[in-house]
């Protein structure tokens, strides 16, 4: 199962080295990683998404906690949350398939940011669920490259 | 003040009394102040025998043990002792120089990214940036080195850093927000597991090396004077209950007593006391201790429910955990039980063919433990060596046997026991070494003789790397593959550096010798020439059961 994991570490040199370093060595799988500095500029968030059972989400969770610079460590999924992701697609566009890709994007209410004369570049902003399935819905027309930024979370109240 | 300055007036003001190390171009400047400091200086002969002693002293006194190296060589020298104090939770800091700042990262001679390279084996490292951070660095470092869990931190420092200027202040008090280990159990688990104890039929605890850590050995005794439960422990957990005891087990797992490996397999309740289930403790985990509830007192939250999944854990200082259930505990109704380990303690006592004038490997540890009355320091390389010293010594006390358990590293014995021996001069202390392990930091024998610590060097030669051959003789057709040595004369290499060497070919001559190297206020070499291909057992192949058991003599 998928586990959204949100980390708050000390803003300093190498600790996201510490935490890829951490992953890889005990064989965690990372889906997506973000970082970026918070509301306070000493601290910075990891959002970090992590394919494993409850078993390992306890050692992932634990093992965290255990590197010095680490805060906190928060598994979202538990208790709900939002998340954004953001991609930048290109696709391939012809005259025929054009109206059609365009109908896709407008029903997911994706931005078109470059239209070439044989590639359109999409812009979508959404959870991973509506992200996953808009590339679904691109994949026959032919992507040529898929830019990914990652899933950024929030927790519910 | 100059950073190298402050760095040596942090080291006295942590209470540093001996460093061991190798100087090089990036320490210059720390070298050079350590020239005149309070503090004594062992120079090893590598940097990796530097770590080991350093982490001999730490194991033997419970003191941090601080090495230091230059950078690129230096640093990825001590490595392996790192690691080595990494997998066994031993406070140590050790001291990286580093190239100049403005060169960092520009393959500048004698560079190596040590705070990345060391980043999985230390419990945390440093790359100091400003001066102005040193000595608040160098607090934290010992604060975490000896604090929770132990481990080593490794603080690298550029050589500008070393010379740049600063103001000493010495932190009085610490303050990281992220690090706050919990040192009381939660009273709710505790009456949990007092509970669990009172209605178990069949207990047992399982101790580890964070019992010795901890320095709870006291607080087991009281417990188990209390509660009559009968006591293992792992390899690292030797000496935190006596050997001798009569509930006393010994150590369990691969190549434990077969009595321990029945009575954990067999028992209903496990209370595990700073250990972490370990796979060559556990052995196939599915089917291990099937019908076992289990209690978990450990100080890192990490190890429980890692390998094996906790019933009741109880996260905290061992020490202060068992103190507080000593207050409430009451006794569980196991008489049975134990009539029924005493019973396997009968059936299947340690033993080993004892006949004839060859001289077996056990024979000479239990001489030893005589001809010392069992209060030596032992350290051991690793292999045959470490297990029969785990087998057939009797701890009494904690930190009295210093072996690198997790890691398994070979060369550790012979540098660990000069570190113990200058941490602990009033003590014995006896490295029990193989004829492949004493080679990998032979070198050391300049460092003993030169600093003069008079330690004791058993080396039981069969002419083989002897654990590697068991594993080829019972499970590769006897097929002996990169295992048999040739060795150097080992007598004459000893008087070579200035030590002492006893070569012993007979089982008569073997107590006179000890007596003899007990006598002599030097390092000796005593090479035991013993029977090549005498095998540890009892043993639980790698991966099987603890059931399954290959008991040798049976």
């Amino acid at each position: 199962m998928e586990h959204t994991i949100s980390v708050l570490v000390e803003n300093r040199f190498g600790v996201l080295a510490r935490v890829a370093g951490l992953f890889s060595a005990r064989g965690f799988n990372i889906t997506s990683l973000t970082v970026g500095e918070t509301e306070d500029p000493s601290v910075s968030r990891m959002t970090i998404v992590v394919e494993g059972d409850d078993r390992i989400l306890e050692q992932v969770s634990k093992q965290l906690n255990k590197l010095i610079d680490i805060i906190t460590v928060q598994d979202l999924t538990k208790k709900g949350f939002v998340e954004r992701e953001l991609i930048l697609v290109t696709v391939k566009a012809d005259s025929k398939t054009r109206p059609e890709i365009e109908q896709i994007a407008e029903g997911n209410e994706a931005k078109i940011l470059n239209a070439g004369k044989d590639l359109l570049t999409i812009e979508l902003l959404g959870a991973g669920k509506q992200v996953k399935e808009f590339i679904e819905l691109l994949k026959p027309f032919g992507i040529t490259e898929l830019v990914r930024s990652g899933r950024i979370a929030v927790g519910k109240e | 003040m100059t950073g190298a300055e402050i760095l040596v007036k942090s080291l006295i003001k942590e209470k540093v009394e001996i460093l061991f190390g190798y100087p090089g171009g990036s320490v210059l400047p720390i070298f050079d102040e350590l020239f005149e400091a309070p503090i004594r200086f062992v120079l090893t002969r590598h940097e990796q025998a530097a770590a080991h002693a350093a982490d001999g002293y730490a194991r033997a006194t419970g003191k941090v043990g601080v090495c230091i190296a230059t950078s690129g060589p230096g640093g990825t020298n001590l490595v392996t002792g790192i690691a080595t104090a990494y997998m066994d939770s031993i406070p140590m800091v050790a001291i990286t120089g580093q190239v100049p700042t403005r060169m960092i990262g520009n393959d500048a001679f004698q560079e190596a990214d040590i705070t990345g390279i060391t980043r999985p084996i230390t419990k945390h490292n440093y790359l100091v940036e400003d001066v102005k951070d040193f000595a608040r660095i160098i607090k934290e470092a010992f604060y975490l080195a000896r604090s929770g869990r132990p481990g080593p931190i490794l603080i690298d420092v550029p050589k500008d850093i070393s010379m740049a200027e600063a103001e000493f202040n010495y932190p009085d008090e610490i303050d990281i927000r992220t690090y706050h280990p919990t040192y009381d159990g939660h009273p709710g688990q505790i009456k949990r597991a007092i509970l669990a104890i009172a209605e178990s039929k069949r207990p047992i605890i399982y101790a580890g090396g964070g019992l010795i850590i901890s320095g709870a050995n006291q607080e087991l005794k009281e417990f188990v004077e209390k509660t009559r439960i009968p006591v293992t422990t792992t390899l690292l957990g030797l000496g935190g209950f006596p050997s001798n005891h009569k509930l006393s087990l010994g150590m369990l797992g691969m190549h434990g007593t077969q009595y321990a490996n029945h009575a954990i397999m067999e028992s209903d309740l496990i209370i595990a006391v700073g250990a972490r289930f370990d796979d060559r403790v556990t052995g196939r985990v599915k089917d291990f201790a099937p019908q076992a509830k289990i209690i978990h007192l450990d100080i890192d939250p990490t190890s429980i429910s890692k390998n094996i999944k906790a019933d009741i854990p109880i996260v905290g200082d061992v020490k202060r955990i068992l103190a507080a259930m000593n207050k409430k505990i009451a006794p569980p109704s196991i008489e049975k039980w134990q009539k029924k380990i005493q019973d396997w303690k009968e059936k299947y006592p340690l033993t080993y063919k004892n006949d004839g004038q060859d001289i077996r490997p056990q024979y000479v540890i239990e001489q030893i433990y005589e001809a010392t009355k069992g209060a030596a320091i032992i350290t051991t390389e690793v292999g045959q060596n470490q297990m029969w010293a785990a087998q057939f010594y009797q701890y009494a006390q904690p930190r009295t046997f210093l072996s690198s358990g997790g890691l398994g590293t070979m060369g550790y014995g012979f540098p660990a026991a000069i570190g113990a021996q200058l941490g602990r001069p009033d003590k014995i202390v006896f490295d029990i070494a193989g004829d492949g392990s004493i080679q990998m930091n032979i070198q050391e024998l300049t460092t003993a003789v030169g600093s003069q610590a008079p330690v004791k060097v058993a080396i039981l030669n069969n002419s083989c790397l002897g654990m590697v051959r068991q594993w080829q003789e019972l499970f590769y057709r006897k097929r002996y593959s990169g295992t048999c040595l040739t060795n150097p004369d080992f007598v004459k290499v000893a008087e070579a550096f200035g030590a002492v060497g006893i070569e012993i070919n007979k089982k008569e001559e073997v107590r006179p010798a000890i007596e003899k190297a007990l006598k002599i206020n030097k390092p000796v070499f005593l090479n035991f020439k013993v029977v090549e291909e005498e095998n540890v057992f009892p043993m639980v192949p790698a991966g099987a059961s603890l059931k399954e058991m290959i008991s040798g003599l049976a």
